[in-house]
Order: C-alpha cells, then structure tokens, then sequence
C-alpha cells in the first residue's frame, strides 16, 4: 500500500512539473510618470521585502523592463503567484530638450532620449508576451491619452484581462471617477502607491483577475 | 498671394484598407516625418497602432523628428452580426489624428470629441 502511495506521490510530481502551468505574466502599464515603478516597488516591498527600481520625477525614469518571477500575493485567503513586468513608460513622442528643462546637460538628455525610446519600444513588445496588465493611471491627469487608448485597445483585442489602477489619490487634485467614467468597461482600483492607500483593495482585485 | 501653413490629408477607409498593417505605418510614417497631418477615416487595430508606436521610436533624432502625435478614441466593440461571427473580439477602430509632434498638439479629449492645435510654426 505504502509503495502504491509513494508511486502516486512521486508520479503526480513528476507530471506537476511536466505540465505546471507557468505564472501569470503581468505588466505594469501606462504613460511616463503614472507611478508603475511606485507600484511595483509597494507590491514587491509588501510581498517580497525587495524593490523593482529606482523612482523619480523625471519622466522615463525607467528605461528599462524590469521582470520579477514567483511574487506571491496572499489576501482574503487566496494565493496567487505571478511574473510582474515593470515597463518603461509609453510615449509617442521624446524630445531630449524636455530632459534639459529638468537640469540635464545636452549630451545626458540626449542619452536618456536614446534610452528612454528603447524602453518604449521594449515596452511595445512585452504585450505580446503577457497574461495580463496592471494600467497604471495618474488620477490628477487627462486619462485620454493614446497610451492608454492604445494599451486598452491591445488587451480587448486579445481578450486580456486588465485591471486600471487610478493613481495619486493623496493628491488633493485627484480625480478618479473621471478613470472610471472613461473607462467603465473595465475594473478599476484608487490607490496611493506612494503612501499605500487602498492598497488591500489592489491586492483583492488583482487576485481576482488573475488568479 | 502665396498661402502658408501645413498639408492635411484625409485619408478614406477605402485607401488604408487596400494595404497591408505593415504599408499602413510606413505610409503614415513617411507622410508625418513629412510634415503633413493626417486624418484616417477608420483610424488603426490597437496592434497596428503599437506597431506604429514601435517604429517611431526606432526614427526619433535630436534636432529632428521628435516622434509623433495621436489622437483616437477609444475602439468600440463590433456587435454587428459578421462582427461577432467573424473574430472572437472584434473592436471597432475608430477616426484617428495623426501628425508631428512639434506640430500637432491634443488640448482636450473625451470619449466622442477631440480638440487639438495645428500649429504652422515648427
């Protein structure tokens, strides 16, 4: 009986790791300067104790994806596990001198420019290799910007679970019912990545809708 | 009396539809890089218009071509009834702005209306 049990154990091991489904693959979208980096700083920081990357106020401060695997999320008595991607802001258009307004010499500002086009185009093709996407949105901000049309559009396309994050609710000048009546097709969460307000609903709804 | 400013061509569904997605961005590519400001009709898929996206980065150059300016609204899912028996998820583009950056300027959009600045000044 016992080597019946063991050949059970050992053979549903083996076929586990034969077919295990992989993590969810979820990026972090949006335009420059939403907070994605912010976001995937406090997810990690909550989940794993560790951070993405650096943040800053000059936009395409990330220029680089930058892909975490296996972050467990626990909430509601729920698990899930999932492969975030943290991606360079969406831009249709960088013009270097917008990085010497902000102190740059020409030469760094036109290196950040190269970089910073990189990271869209880096960005552009992680699409095609994801389960899901987190669309991180500045709440103090337009929300019809193309990015974001563009994303949306990239993820009902592919019948791709989204999840809109409205972002900078701590700011005074938020507004995050005007994401929600442009987008009302799909789910959003307010948050403060920054000082993690509502950041249990987050969690709640990313297991949800991708778990 | 000569007559300044920039060339706005409108360009039908009929003329975008008779190419391929890859001819489509090379056409809008090389009219905006041009200068001119295009309207599209039906407008572009949302991959088309990451492909878009993709390839005016790889043409952005200090001191020149900054990139792009776009504007859509967002795509509309198609309940028609060859919609559905057609695609799985089948969105419906819709009209579509696009021009130079330092030449086209969005100043306000919603789900139905789009304002922007044409300026003649690069």
């Amino acid at each position: 009986m016992g080597v019946i049990k063991k050949f059970k154990r050992n053979f549903s091991g083996i076929f586990k790791k034969l077919f295990k489904k992989q993590n969810a693959r979820i990026g972090i979208y949006g335009p420059p300067n939403a907070g994605k980096t912010t976001l995937a700083n406090r997810i990690l920081r909550d989940w794993t104790g560790d951070a993405m990357g650096s943040v800053s106020h000059i936009a395409h401060e990330t220029r680089r994806a930058r892909r975490r695997e296996g972050v467990t999320i626990n909430t509601n008595g729920n698990s899930i596990t999932l492969d975030i991607i943290d991606t360079p802001g969406l831009a249709t258009k960088i013009d270097f001198h917008e990085f010497m307004e902000q102190g740059m010499d020409e030469a760094e500002s036109k290196r950040r420019a190269k970089e910073a086009t990189e990271g869209v185009i880096e960005a552009v093709k992680w699409l095609e290799n994801l389960d899901g996407v987190i669309l991180v949105m500045d709440a103090t901000e337009d929300p019809f910007t193309q990015v974001n049309v563009t994303v949306i559009g990239n993820m009902e396309a592919r019948s791709l679970p989204l999840l809109i994050v409205a972002n900078k609710v701590d700011l005074a000048e938020s507004s995050p019912s005007t994401i929600r009546d442009a987008f009302p097709q799909h789910p959003m969460v307010s948050i403060s990545a920054l000082e993690g307000k509502n950041i249990d609903t987050f969690y709640e709804e990313l297991a949800r809708r991708f778990g | 009396m000569s007559v300044q400013g920039f060339q706005m061509d409108l360009v039908s569904e009929h003329r975008l539809s008779e190419m391929t997605p890859v001819e489509k961005v090379r056409f809008i590519i090389d009219e905006v890089k041009g200068g001119k400001i295009l309207v599209l009709e039906k407008g572009l898929s949302p991959e088309e218009e990451a492909s878009l996206i993709e390839m005016t980065m790889t043409l952005i150059e200090p001191d020149g071509f900054s990139g792009i300016e776009m504007e859509s609204y967002p795509t509309e899912v198609d309940t028609s009834f060859i919609g559905k028996i057609l695609k799985k998820n089948a969105l419906k583009s819709r009209l579509t702005v696009i021009g130079p950056a330092d030449q086209l300027k969005t100043l306000r959009r919603d789900r139905n209306m789009i304002s922007a600045l044409i300026s003649t000044n690069k």
